[in-house]
């Protein structure tokens, strides 16, 4: 029997697995943005060395995992899994990094919800008792994003007021069967909501309802209030998707006012630095809790926290075939 | 699927349009209009300079003035600064020939990294390709129906 189980989509980890270590590498202008400092390295220049974005993508992942190690003072051998994903076709920033960690891959995509997939997973299988320690890694580049989802960087064409900004960066996270926390304690898994939405310079506004459903469906899960939370904080919603939902779980007769956040209005001063809605991509969420989130739980000036990244599962052909956009939320409560 | 999701879907698109930030049309009609009369006026300076100075006709200092353009258009998307008047100026530098040539050199550019043949090559008309096909198959549909009501 699933004694694990809670509701209809949720999980209690029994034996919460601690997040031992994280770790944080972005781009320049992710370096120039409002949570700078809590950042461990910032790129000067977003190509980091290598003679293709999606190898700078590749080499940010690997080096943030190395990082984290690093200050968990473990080695690659210790990670008994990865689990991780980005934006790109087939993985691959994650999958040639993996090439050159050596840890056993899992390979994940869920757009933009990948970080707390990627949490979830690896909390699972730590409580479950099938390892001690694993990896788990997301990341985004800017430049890649573009090339794949919209236009050539240099192409004079204007953003629309909607568009969010893709992060440039990679968050790392060790989890582990023992530590002193922060402890993730409930995972609730999203379904795929979709209203119909086909405008892809509009995500904020497709994820939005997605994110509803899984706030809505972890808070009936697990009896939880709203206010049991010190920060119920979206992956990259953005400006608009951001008071979409706000307004949206009013509705349904959930005051958020307080407690809300979202990931994607924390990481840039959208006036200042011209990202419209904000900032996106995997990236986004997996910087902002590697860095920010991390350091807040770790101090104990955030107690209990739910993650809830948003991604919205389209992809350029679907776009091309006139498709709407398939979106997705993945929460997860993190307690310090 | 639930029977009544496509008035939902409706419903919250209509709600969702409310939410849309929408520019300002005057500033960007403003934007266009200056930029794109700019490149125009500086077409015309060209074509008045060569045309005084050397011994060539009509058309065919038309002819230099648009290689000139499209040279100055791709220089300045290689120097990165062509995405940046763009983002002001929209069709204001889109509409003009120094559009056109960003928009292919912006993905040659950008596809080098996959090669000269299936990168730079195949990639650099992903943008104006699309308006050479309908560009020069509605120019000959025009011509026929010139050739035939003439």
């Amino acid at each position: 029997m699933a004694v694990k189980k809670l509701g209809n989509q949720t999980v209690r980890l029994l034996n919460p697995p601690s997040i031992i270590s994280t770790a944080t590498i972005v781009g320049p202008k992710e370096g120039e943005g409002p949570l700078a400092r809590y950042f461990d390295k910032i790129l000067n220049d977003d190509m980091f060395g290598e003679d293709s974005w999606e190898k700078a993508e590749s080499k940010l992942t690997r080096e943030s995992v190395k990082a984290a190690l690093n200050k968990a003072k473990l080695n690659e051998t210790d990670m008994e899994y990865m689990f991780g994903g980005d934006l790109l076709n087939q993985l691959m920033p994650t999958s040639f990094a993996a090439r050159d960690l050596q840890i056993p891959f899992f390979g994940l995509y869920g757009a933009c919800s990948n970080m707390t997939e990627s949490l979830s997973l690896a909390a699972m299988t730590i409580d479950g008792g099938y390892a001690d320690n694993v990896v788990v890694t997301t990341s985004s580049h800017f430049s890649t994003a573009e090339r794949q989802f919209r236009f050539p960087l240099e192409s004079g064409t204007q953003r629309p007021l909607t568009s969010q900004w893709t992060v440039t960066g990679s968050g790392s996270a060790i989890v582990s069967a023992t530590g002193d926390g922060p402890y993730i304690t409930y995972a609730t898994t999203g379904k795929v909501v979709d209203f119909g939405i086909k405008d892809a310079t509009n995500m904020g506004a497709a994820m939005a309802p997605a994110a509803v459903d899984t706030i809505k469906t972890h808070l009936n899960d697990t009896g939880f209030k709203t206010d049991d939370y010190d920060l119920i904080i979206t992956g990259d919603l953005g400006r608009i998707g951001f008071e979409i939902a706000l307004e949206l779980m009013q509705k349904e007769g959930y005051d958020l006012t307080e407690v809300f956040k979202d990931c994607g209005l924390e990481i840039f001063d959208i006036e200042r630095q011209d990202t419209h809605s904000g900032g996106s991509g995997c990236g986004c969420s997996a910087v902002v809790f590697c860095g920010y989130l991390y350091e807040q739980l770790t101090l104990k000036d955030l107690k209990k926290i739910m993650l809830v990244t948003t991604g919205a599962l389209l992809s350029p052909t679907s776009s091309l075939q006139g498709e709407s956009i398939p979106c997705i939320a993945h929460a997860i409560t993190i307690e310090s | 699927m639930s029977k009544n999701q496509p008035n939902k879907n409706r419903a919250y698109q209509e709600y969702v349009d409310t939410k849309v930030p929408q520019p300002s049309l005057l500033k960007g009609c403003l934007w266009a209009f200056f930029v794109g009369g700019t490149i125009c006026t500086l077409g015309q300076v060209i074509h008045n300079i060569i045309e005084s100075h050397y011994q060539y006709s009509h058309l065919d200092v038309t002819n230099i003035v648009t290689l000139i353009l499209v040279f100055i258009g791709a220089l300045l998307t290689g120097l990165g600064i062509y995405d940046i008047i763009g983002k002001r100026a929209g069709a204001g530098s889109l509409i003009p020939i120094t559009g056109f040539a960003n928009s292919i050199v912006a993905p040659a550019m950008e596809f080098k990294t996959e090669g000269f043949v299936l990168g730079v090559a195949a990639k650099m008309f992903s943008l104006a390709g699309p308006v050479l096909v309908y560009g020069v198959g509605s120019s000959v549909i025009v011509g026929v129906l010139y050739y035939i009501f003439k």
